[in-house]
């Protein structure tokens, strides 16, 4: 039986060998898991807000895009991934209510987070080999170490092997 | 002083807790009249928790629920989500359109019971918002009701996300409606902005 290691909101964790990383009901939050083939490693944060750099409250590393990319980085290369070898699978970003008109910009939050990570990985340098985001439904996704395979479930959307 | 939820204080968390009483208690009279039954009401919950256990305090990330949501806008501004689990929503629809309750488990909502749902949503948040403005005097005035159905932790992203600028934590406010032997159990998540929630305090008089 793998070892499960659940992902919370505005949470990062990283695992090596074996063992699934979930996180649980993605909305217009963003499931960045990176991977590094050779070493097993796996890597996966849960995003809420696209970057660090605008807001004042911005100690939790994990909460966005930036910085949770940064600290996924650096705790993988703890465990012997080279950042060369790492590649990312991305999804959520949906917009769950569908607004018409007068509606804020925050309302295209999903949107916004996914532009981020985008730009965020290409920075990096770490290529995007896969990406379920978009539409106006949930996600729960899963990232299996010891193959890099991300499973995305939804409600009424089926369910997609990354 | 700005407002934010990471220092409230014993006072501030009773005059929550007291707007979210009256305004689940407006919100129950409301809907006894549209069903044409008494609805009771649980005193209501206030509770201030890190985002990462939000979802588990409300039962569960991947659980489906309807998400009602709005803005308000005027003397203060924010938004305001409603979560009712499936069951009771289909209560709900059942009681309010007559339906015979067959698909009870099901996340299916036809456009008439969406139509009911977002309605409820609106009475139900225009009787909080009401409980607000006559306690405060200021004016609220609510946007048209979103609907959407999905899992819970999806649909509280959106209310998160806006919390999530100023603070790692966030409020809720639990209800239950009770309907005779049947519990409707609600959650209102009510996000005013950061200014409107030192206006709100300052009106009543709060320091």
């Amino acid at each position: 039986m793998d070892r499960i290691i659940k992902v919370g909101m505005a949470d990062l964790n990283v695992i090596a060998g074996n063992g699934v990383l979930v996180t649980l009901g993605l909305g217009s939050c963003v499931g960045i898991a990176l991977y590094d083939k050779t070493t097993k490693t796996a890597g996966l944060a849960h995003i809420m807000l696209p970057s660090s750099k605008l807001i004042k409250n911005n100690q939790n590393k994990a909460k966005f895009a930036d910085t949770a990319v940064e600290s996924l980085l650096e705790l993988m290369m703890k465990m012997k991934a080279k950042k060369e070898r790492i590649v990312a699978k991305i999804a959520g970003g949906a917009q769950m209510f569908s607004f018409k008109g007068s509606a804020s910009d925050f309302l295209n939050i999903g949107e916004r987070n996914v532009q981020a990570t985008i730009e965020v990985l290409r920075q990096h340098g770490i290529p995007i080999v896969a990406q379920d985001t978009g539409g106006n439904y949930g996600r729960t996704i899963e990232l299996h170490a010891a193959n890099g395979i991300l499973v995305v479930r939804t409600i009424g959307h089926g369910v997609k092997i990354l | 002083m700005l407002f934010s939820v990471d220092n409230l204080s014993p006072l501030h968390l009773d005059v929550l807790k007291e707007i979210g009483t009256i305004g689940a208690g407006n919100a129950a009279t409301s809907l006894s009249k549209m069903l044409n039954r008494r609805i009771d009401m649980k005193v209501p919950e206030v509770k201030i928790a890190e985002f990462k256990d939000v979802e588990d305090l409300v039962g569960g990330a991947e659980t489906p629920v309807v998400g009602i949501y709005l803005e308000f806008k005027g003397d203060i501004s924010g938004t305001i989500l409603l979560v009712l689990d499936v069951i009771s929503a289909r209560r709900i629809t059942a009681l309010l359109l007559g339906n015979a309750d067959s698909n009870a488990l099901s996340d299916d909502f036809s456009e008439i019971e969406v139509s009911a749902l977002e309605e409820i949503g609106n009475i139900l948040t225009a009787a909080y918002l009401g409980a607000i403005s006559s306690f405060t005097g200021l004016i609220v005035k609510p946007s048209v009701p979103y609907f959407a159905c999905d899992m819970l932790g999806a649909i509280l992203s959106v209310p998160m996300i806006q919390f999530g600028q100023t603070s790692d934590r966030a409020m809720f406010i639990e209800t239950d409606l009770i309907n005779g032997t049947e519990r409707l159990r609600s959650h209102f998540i009510v996000v005013p902005d950061m200014e409107s929630f030192t206006v709100i305090l300052n009106a009543l008089g709060v320091e």
